[in-house]
């Protein structure tokens, strides 16, 4: 077999073995290298593996040749090549980022363990998405998520060990539910490959352990993806974590449990056992709601940009999750592409904080008068990322709109095309806390008169404001690919 | 070259303009050239596509998709055309204007002013060109955007609280009311382009259609409908150059633009009959409330702010009056109040920077002092009033005999007494500025006009507004041809 038959298994083999190399080389500069390539080598991979599904549809890959249902299949469908596209490409702009950030944000002799586990991180996120297997999703979870306690553990604020721990608890228990669930379908379906599992399930959708998996699994994916209000490890975590790891997480972590939620609940239990039996959408649509209007509401009261951000994210994801809840086309399109979209312009955001820290020193609001005089660039990309959670035309935000309110719209719900879009008006007042400051207020004493932060700093942040820019104004890949795994997770499909 | 082309220079020139202001920021001579000539070129763009559109023609270039199937599309009729003459043509007169107004009062900021203002005209002439509603939406938020920099231009907490004031209500309006309709209009008939006789016909009725045309007209924020018209009395913290070209042309007519052309292109006259009659009590209602406030209004460009308020649903009611001789009163309003309300502005922008006066209290007798400018400001204020020789009186004609062709007579009533409180508040400022002595402390202060610039501008909008009375053809030609591509 040639290297490109390959590729499945070498997009997580890649940034796997770097883990261990990193800690091996314990030098800075050599593991950051290691980490770089393996990451933009894993976005190459996803690339290429996204392309080949767009020609030749579902990739199955058995892993050491083990066939399915016995050894564990990694299976490629649209919905996963996105996902791996956002996750690969969000770590090969983060990375290089990276090695000026954290310069500042944690002690020189951890830093080869910082590229250690974020490589580790990478790879679980990377896993997750790509294999067709339960207990597997499981084991890649776990290994993503303990790398994410110690990569938010670094941040030099001593309240990141307490974040740490906080989404150590949180993330535990919401593993635990995952298993529990993941353990009550393989005792009745006696398999763990997901496809075997859903065909077998077609005929025991009564089953009371059938329905407690979904239950089980439903609450263990909603503590992980952060739904309200499970959200509660979210704000601090992402506030005192390093600002690179916060970028990378924010785009990247509550995103891949979305993606395990639309794939147990689509391709395992099956659209009519989740969205007609049970009220779930009745419940998704209820928290999303909720997460829209409570966490933009506490977003705007927030006196430190990241958390600001923070709980910006929380409603975000009430959008995400909104549009699943519908059961439609529309709908789902909205979920996905809002995964990418929300993705890149909340790490751009955290990025461009970064940037601000390394010269004012800190996130919160008190620090950052003045910005717009101070580092008109970061400022100003900020206001533009702003500008996309708000969903002003002309940038990524305004598609997940467009689509979140027409599927709204499709099933006939008027009230709530208007709650979507006044919700949105919140975002208006929380990204105007920071416009008023940044440009209003006189920078505080001591700040040089104009100091922008370096040109690694904020080429990285720049390059995904910009595609935040680009992906509003040519939806083609990013709605293209999101319409096409809306229609094969809901077995419409060409 | 050929329309598209024209377009699309017509488009770069004003984002060319705003880089090469902003690469000559060192040198302000430079950079106030760059904008003349920039502002002319905008000019000849859209001059030059008028014979075309005045033969029938309707160039078009669609640019890209950004959703499947909704792209961002330019397509000129005669209304678009008339409001992009209109903004183009007095963005020159205006750049003039601010040349003298930004110098003679030290502004700060002068660079980042000049570059919004170009690219606030860049979103105007998208406005005006664009061949649906989508894109049309898309340039309407980008000129809220990019006028808020101008609006809060003074920077501290009176202008912080402006600002609030414009971006809420715009953004609010827009955001609440104007996007679900646009994507239900999306949804209903697969199409938003405009379309002669509408592209909703027989797709809605009673309830649904009259819930659809309310969220467009407050939607519309831009057009000030009350209750949603405290944005534009706010905006007054502008410097007046903001105030006259953006808050008297191009965002308040891009608002009243905007409602005509959803009303006959996308609704369609037929479609809406018997449907509108709400809308014309809200809008007469407007019309006289905000005249009220005006007569009331102490503050000279609070004066001119509520006027505009007002003047803006003359236009709304006109279309919502359905007659095609109101529409083509309302089409010619658009430019009528334009070059009068922009010379209004000019002059109250003149008297701050000589006399340092903003009140309508403070101005006896300063006629003598000013003769040119209040002089001009006459012409402004009998146009607004709607009497000859300017060019408020022939819109207003037109209005008045199609809301009597409809037998409209709250309409008819409405108009009049508007005209009257118009008269209210207008002529005691002549009054008072040509009639009374000056008051005693002023004859301490001695100035005279303001800086050539400004008076030159605004005797150009002046001579304008009373030339626009005597050949009012290609206005109204380009108003008959909007109504000649209904079939």
């Amino acid at each position: 077999m040639s290297l490109a038959s390959h590729l499945p298994a070498l997009q997580v083999v890649l940034p796997l073995v770097a883990a261990p190399l990193a800690v091996l080389v314990r030098h800075t500069g050599a593991a950051f290298l290691l980490v770089t390539l393996a990451s933009w080598a894993a976005f190459a991979i996803a690339v290429l593996l996204w392309q080949q599904i767009g020609s030749h549809g579902t990739i199955s890959y058995a892993l050491g040749s083990w066939a399915p249902p016995l050894g564990i299949e990694y299976r490629v469908d649209r919905l996963s090549a996105f996902v791996l596209v956002l996750v690969a490409g969000i770590a090969a702009v983060v990375l290089p980022y990276s090695r000026r950030s954290i310069e500042a944000e944690i002690p020189r002799e951890q830093h080869y363990l910082f590229y250690a586990m974020f490589a580790l991180c990478l790879t679980g996120l990377l896993g997750i998405a790509i294999t067709g297997d339960a207990f597997n999703i499981f084991v890649f979870l776990e290994i993503a998520s303990l790398s994410t306690y110690v990569l938010i553990a670094l941040g030099r604020d001593r309240r990141a060990l307490m974040a740490s721990y906080q989404y150590l608890i949180m993330g535990t228990i919401g593993a635990t539910f995952i298993v529990i669930g993941v353990g009550l379908l393989y005792l009745k379906t006696g398999t763990l490959n997901l496809v075997d599992m859903s065909v077998r399930l077609q005929e025991m959708s009564n089953h009371r352990p059938v329905l407690a998996a979904l239950g089980f699994l439903t609450v263990g994916i909603s503590l992980k993806l952060a739904l309200f209000p499970l959200h509660q490890w979210l704000p601090n975590a992402y506030a005192y974590a390093p600002s690179v790891v916060s970028a990378f997480l924010a785009a990247t972590a509550t995103k891949v449990s979305v993606y395990v939620l639309l794939r147990f609940y689509f391709s395992v239990f099956g659209e009519s056992l989740v969205f007609h039996r049970l009220p779930l959408p009745e419940i998704m649509l209820a928290l999303s709601l909720a997460a829209m209007f409570a966490a933009s509401a506490i977003a705007i009261f927030q006196d430190d940009l990241k958390r600001l951000f923070a709980y910006s994210s929380v409603a975000q994801i009430g959008y995400i999750t909104l549009g699943l809840s519908f059961d439609s086309v529309s709908g789902l399109t909205a979920t996905v592409v809002h995964l990418f979209n929300h993705g890149i312009t909340k790490a751009a955001l955290f990025l461009l904080i970064g940037c601000a820290v390394t010269v004012v020193g800190g996130s919160s609001l008190s620090r950052l008068a003045g910005l717009g005089k101070v580092m008109p660039l970061t400022a100003f990309g900020i206001v533009l990322g702003g500008l996309s959670l708000i969903g002003v035309p002309g940038t990524a935000g305004f598609v997940s709109k467009w689509y979140l309110v027409l599927a709204a719209l499709e099933k006939g719900h008027w009230w709530l095309a208007l709650a979507i879009v006044a919700s949105s008006l919140l975002a208006v007042a929380y990204v105007w806390r920071f416009v008023e400051i940044a440009y209003f207020r006189a920078p505080p004493a001591g700040l040089p008169v104009r100091r922008e932060a370096p040109l690694s700093l904020l080429v990285p942040a720049w390059l995904l404001i910009a595609a935040t820019i680009y992906f509003g104004l040519d939806t083609s890949v990013t709605v293209g690919s999101a319409a096409g795994a809306a229609a094969e997770l809901l077995g419409m499909a060409k | 070259m050929t329309g598209a082309e024209l377009i699309l220079a017509g488009l770069a020139t004003p984002l060319a303009g705003a880089l090469g202001i902003a690469l000559n920021h060192r040198a302000p001579n430079h950079r106030e050239g760059v904008t003349l000539v920039t502002a002319a070129a905008l000019f000849l763009c859209v001059f030059a596509l008028l014979p075309e559109v005045l033969a029938g023609g309707r160039p078009e270039i669609s640019m890209f998709e950004v959703l499947p199937g909704l792209a961002l599309a330019f397509r000129i009729e005669p209304l678009g055309m008339l409001f992009a003459l209109v903004a183009s043509g007095l963005w020159i007169v205006n750049s003039l204007y601010s040349i003298g107004y930004m110098r003679a009062n030290n502004e700060a900021h002068q660079t980042r002013f000049y570059v919004c203002f170009a690219l606030a005209l860049f979103s105007a002439v998208g406005i005006a060109f664009a061949a649906n509603v989508f894109t049309l939406f898309v340039f309407y938020e980008l000129l809220t955007l990019i006028t808020y920099p101008l609006v809060t231009h003074h920077g501290g907490d009176k202008a912080r609280n402006g600002g609030r004031v414009y971006l809420g209500l715009l953004v609010g309006t827009s955001v609440l009311f104007l996007l679900p309709a646009l994507i239900f209009t999306w949804h209903l008939a697969g199409t938003t382009d405009f379309t002669p006789g509408g592209i909703l016909a027989g797709k809605l009725e009673g309830f649904a259609l009259a819930g659809l045309l309310a969220l467009y007209m407050f939607g519309i924020g831009k057009a000030a409908l009350m209750p949603f018209h405290r944005w534009l009395p706010a905006a007054m913290v502008a410097p007046t150059p903001v105030s006259a070209l953006l808050h008297a042309v191009a965002v308040v007519k891009a608002g009243v633009f905007s409602v005509v052309k959803v009303v006959v292109y996308v609704f369609g006259l037929d479609a809406l009959a018997g449907g509108t009659d709400w809308l014309v009590g809200v809008a007469g209602f407007t019309i006289l409330a905000a005249s009220v406030v005006a007569l009331n209004a102490d503050n000279l460009k609070r004066r001119l702010a509520y006027s505009t308020v007002s003047q803006l649903s003359y236009v709304v009611l006109a279309a919502a009056l359905l007659a095609p001789l109101s529409v083509i009163g309302a089409a010619l309003h658009i430019a009528a109040h334009a070059l009068g309300k922009i010379t209004l502005f000019f002059a109250a922008g003149a008297i701050y920077t000589a006399a340092h006066k903003t009140e309508v209290s403070q101005l006896d007798g300063i006629g003598r002092r000013m003769p040119w400018t209040m002089g001009a400001f006459a012409i402004g204020a009998l146009s607004v009033i709607g009497l000859p020789p300017a060019a408020g009186f022939v819109s207003k004609w037109y209005m008045l005999s199609g809301a009597m062709a409809a037998s409209h007579w709250l309409a008819v009533a409405v108009i009049a007494a508007s005209t009257l409180l118009n008269a209210g508040y207008f002529l005691p400022i002549l009054w008072r500025a040509f009639f009374r002595p000056a008051r005693a402390e002023d004859k301490h202060h001695p100035h005279g006009e303001a800086p050539l610039p400004m008076v030159i501008a605004l005797s150009l909008t002046a001579a304008g507004t009373v030339a626009l009375f005597f050949c009012p053809d290609v206005p109204l030609a380009l108003a008959r041809g909007m109504l000649g591509d209904l079939p």
